[in-house]
């Protein structure tokens, strides 16, 4: 380059970054796990394919917890109200999160819609993730926990066929098992076995929503996490969100 | 389709850094995406060429580093085969991945004026 006027060749710079592609939406994560510590809110992160019988498993965990825990809700949802909708009408505290287009709810826009729930006296944030079994796996929202419904409908090959959501779950709720006598070579065992290989500790609770069958074995796995959370003091005591 | 929020992350991530070293224009991007990051590198590549008009990457390259799965025996560091139960077949102890689920910005090269 002219020492003069500084015309000429530019110069090129090498630079090492080595950090996460998604470090800014981790950050808010963190901010948002120390929100829900700090307020001994057990934040869980549920996911599943459209239609796996996420809502109703809200529904079905507010009613089993009634008088005995609070329960605030998101829903992601492309375009419409309907499942935060039918939370309120169960009698959940229920967001809608409109994503439009996007497939995922991300960390900034759990942040933002738990500015709604600021005055709600909760002990169970329940953040119902867009219904896809591939990119909600990628993003960190500030959960305790990561529970992926899968119904017996959808078929035991499943966790095979998207590795990444299942790897990341903490636990998988089997939906719908009151469908299993009319599928015939179906069996839970045969989901245990699929998930052994992507799950290295695999936790599965069988349930139905409609029948109520396992929902208590559901609400022991809640309880036990929520002693843990309500018990552990924030890592972050300063933050405030 | 979240490899176009994971490109817009990217593209703001070295925007940020570039701008930081006052880069009139970023020349290559460099990132490592693991087998079971949940990202697809061609669905990447396509969404980087989407967003990357009119922004400091315009002319930038994007270099895609893919790392393999690997899982080994959380006690006794045994590899775990990919596909395979994910349980020690030495000590009985769960596996975990030791690579493979990397999304990362491993190196920009820049103009700088």
């Amino acid at each position: 380059m002219c020492q003069s006027c500084g015309c000429g060749d530019a110069e090129i710079v090498a630079l090492d970054i080595h950090d996460k592609v998604l470090a800014a939406n981790d950050r808010m994560a963190l901010h948002n796990r120390g929100h829900f510590a700090q307020r001994g809110i057990l934040a869980l992160n549920l996911m599943g394919s459209p239609g796996a019988g996420k809502t109703a498993i809200v529904e079905a965990t507010s009613s089993a917890l009634k008088g005995r825990a609070r329960l605030g809700a998101v829903s992601g949802d492309l375009a419409t109200d309907r499942d935060a909708r039918r939370l309120r009408q169960a009698g959940v505290p229920a967001l809608t999160i409109t994503t439009g287009a996007a497939c995922h709810l991300d960390a900034a826009m759990v942040h933002r819609a738990l500015d709604s729930f600021r005055s709600a006296a909760l002990d169970i944030f329940v953040i119902e993730n867009v219904g896809n079994l591939v990119c909600p796996a990628i993003y960190d929202l500030g959960q305790a926990a990561n529970v992926v419904a899968l119904s017996v409908t959808e078929g035991e090959d499943k966790p095979l066929k998207y590795p990444p959501i299942f790897r990341a779950a903490d636990l998988v709720l089997l939906t719908k098992i009151d469908l299993l006598p009319h599928l015939p070579g179906l069996s839970v065992a045969a989901f245990e076995e699929s998930l052994s290989h992507v799950m290295p500790e695999p936790r599965i609770i069988p349930i139905s929503a409609r029948t109520g069958e396992g929902i208590s074995d559901w609400i022991d796995w809640i309880t036990d996490r929520l002693a843990a959370s309500s018990a552990v003091p924030s890592p972050q005591g300063e933050q405030q969100t | 389709m979240h490899e176009y929020s994971i490109v817009q992350a990217l593209l703001a991530r070295v925007e940020q850094e570039a701008r930081a070293r006052g880069a009139s224009a970023v020349l290559r991007v460099r990132v490592r995406v693991g087998a079971v990051s949940g990202v697809e590198p061609e669905l990447l590549a396509c969404a980087y060429e989407f967003f990357r008009v009119r922004t400091l990457c315009e002319r930038a390259e994007l270099n895609i580093d893919r790392v393999e799965e690997q899982w080994a025996c959380q006690a006794c560091r045994t590899t775990v085969e990919r596909g395979a139960v994910l349980i020690c077949p030495r000590c009985g102890a769960p596996a975990r991945l030791t690579q493979g689920d990397e999304i990362m910005l491993e190196r920009i090269e820049m103009e700088v004026p």
